[in-house]
């Protein structure tokens, strides 16, 4: 069993120092769909969080089984299992939610944090490890996805959690929204600048010059 | 670690494993949770319904079904009701799919861009606690810029005035074409007439803002022209003669004031 600093290591270090947005660049796709109101962003996180945990452990407890040639598609299969189950879950008791997710949640197959976690660590590591190593990269990449839904949901519609804070003048106030917030590519300037942020804090993730 | 893993019974071992053991969760799941998406999905429609009849009692969804709304088919050629099929459990988005109970539109009659449309109808009427008839609800839809948007409209019995709209399915961009959902927009529509003097459809949605004290027009959505339009075609569709033209016809008529 690992030790204990080991597995705080684990589960800290995806959030900000080897962030699966901002640093290993994965699963950027879902972060520009889901992210135009904060309750969005939170759902998707807690689904994706949900996924790479349980797919990291049980890939990680067979992963001695697995045989070399086909390692990608066990994965594949467990992944989408686990993804068709959050899906039903959602649909059976957040329904409203689900409707507004819609082909997203089941888009988390492709995000390329759950697969990239599984062979990058789970095919290496014991299961509980890998749990953790799937829980900070759930975190990591909800770290990013809950700035950037806040953001845009503020700014965007004035509103966060869907509670108006900045009245619109379309409803009388007097805040004019910022309709590109709304649109896909406002995430991808967003992310950006999140990018931006983390490598000035820390210029050791900064790329050396080719 | 042996090899064993990597021969050929080996590989099929696993593989076979892993699918099996994956395929009981999933197929737990969906058959588990079926029966609470269904009623999840039935009690959706049927609260947008009420959210557009303007309901307002202490009763739940389902007493209110039972006691004020009753559901009816509607023979879209003929404008008649029909009795013979049951309209609590037809689906028209299933049936506007079924070549023998739909018919495909021409491009001619194809305004809201809906291809196909079922031959009947369900409309629900609305009466208050009396059984006096209120209100007539009409399911309308039509594509938008990127989505087949799904509405509810009440009209008055004279089957001219709106009442109210509520969109309930529709895959707009959030916070432009997204904005029909916005209870001040769909406020607009209230006290609308659908036909002109004529008996034509004359829903219109305008850029920028309507003419005060206009009866046809509506302010269309600043960002959203091409979801305004869509609107604007679902309407025309609706009240056309491919759409509710004939059944608004005969309401117009008196035909539910009799009956």
């Amino acid at each position: 069993m690992a030790k204990s600093s080991e597995l705080r290591e684990i589960l800290t270090s995806p959030v900000v120092s080897n962030n699966p947005i901002a640093l290993q660049i994965l699963g950027v796709c879902s972060a520009l769909a889901v992210t135009t109101t904060l309750e969005n962003a939170v759902v998707m996180t807690l689904a994706v969080l949900f996924v790479t945990a349980f797919s990291n452990m049980f890939i990680s407890m067979i992963r001695n089984y697995i045989p070399n040639s086909v390692r990608i598609i066990v994965q594949m299969a467990i992944i989408a299992s686990l993804v068709i189950v959050v899906d039903q879950v959602l649909k059976a008791y957040a329904y409203g939610l689900s409707k507004q997710l819609s082909v997203y949640i089941g888009l988390i197959i492709t995000n390329c944090i759950v697969m990239g976690r599984a062979e990058a660590f789970a095919m290496k590591n014991k299961p509980f490890p890998s749990f953790m190593d799937g829980v900070g990269n759930g975190l990591g990449y909800g770290f990013i996805l809950v700035i950037v839904g806040g953001i845009r949901e503020l700014f965007g519609a004035g509103a966060l959690f869907g509670i108006e804070i900045l009245p619109l003048t379309s409803n009388g106030g007097w805040y004019q929204s910022n309709g590109l917030l709304l649109l896909p590519p406002s995430a991808f300037f967003i992310i950006g600048g999140i990018i931006w942020v983390i490598r000035i804090v820390r210029p050791d993730q900064v790329e050396p010059k080719e | 670690m042996s090899n064993k893993k990597e021969t050929f019974g080996g590989t099929m071992l696993v593989v076979l494993a892993v699918c099996l053991v994956c395929s009981i969760i999933v197929a737990g799941a969906a058959v588990g949770l079926r029966p609470l998406q269904i009623a999840n999905k039935a009690l959706d429609k049927q609260q947008n319904i009420l959210a557009v009849a303007g309901l307002e009692t202490e009763k739940s969804i389902k007493e209110i079904f039972n006691s004020n709304i009753e559901t009816k088919l509607v023979d879209l050629a003929t404008g008649e009701f029909v009795t013979d099929v049951d309209a609590t459990h037809y689906d028209q988005r299933l049936a506007a799919r079924d070549p023998t109970q739909s018919i495909k539109l021409t491009n001619d009659q194809n305004i809201a861009k809906i291809g196909r449309r079922a031959n009947l109808a369900t409309v629900y009427l609305v009466s208050d606690d009396d059984g006096q008839l209120q209100r007539i609800i009409l399911p309308i839809h039509g594509a938008g810029l990127w989505s087949t948007m799904y509405a509810f409209v009440a009209i008055k019995t004279d089957g001219n005035t709106i009442i109210s709209l509520t969109y309930y399915d529709q895959g707009e961009t959030p916070g432009l074409g997204g904005e029909i959902e916005n209870p001040r927009w769909r406020a607009l529509f209230q006290g609308k007439e659908l036909f002109d003097a004529n008996g034509k459809p004359a829903i219109k949605v305008v850029k920028g803002q309507a003419p005060a004290n206009s009866k046809h027009e509506i302010d269309g959505l600043s960002g959203a022209t091409l979801t305004s339009v869509g609107v604007e075609h679902t309407f025309t569709f609706w009240l056309g003669k491919q759409g509710f033209g004939p059944f608004l016809t005969k309401v117009r008529e008196g035909a539910l004031n009799n009956g």
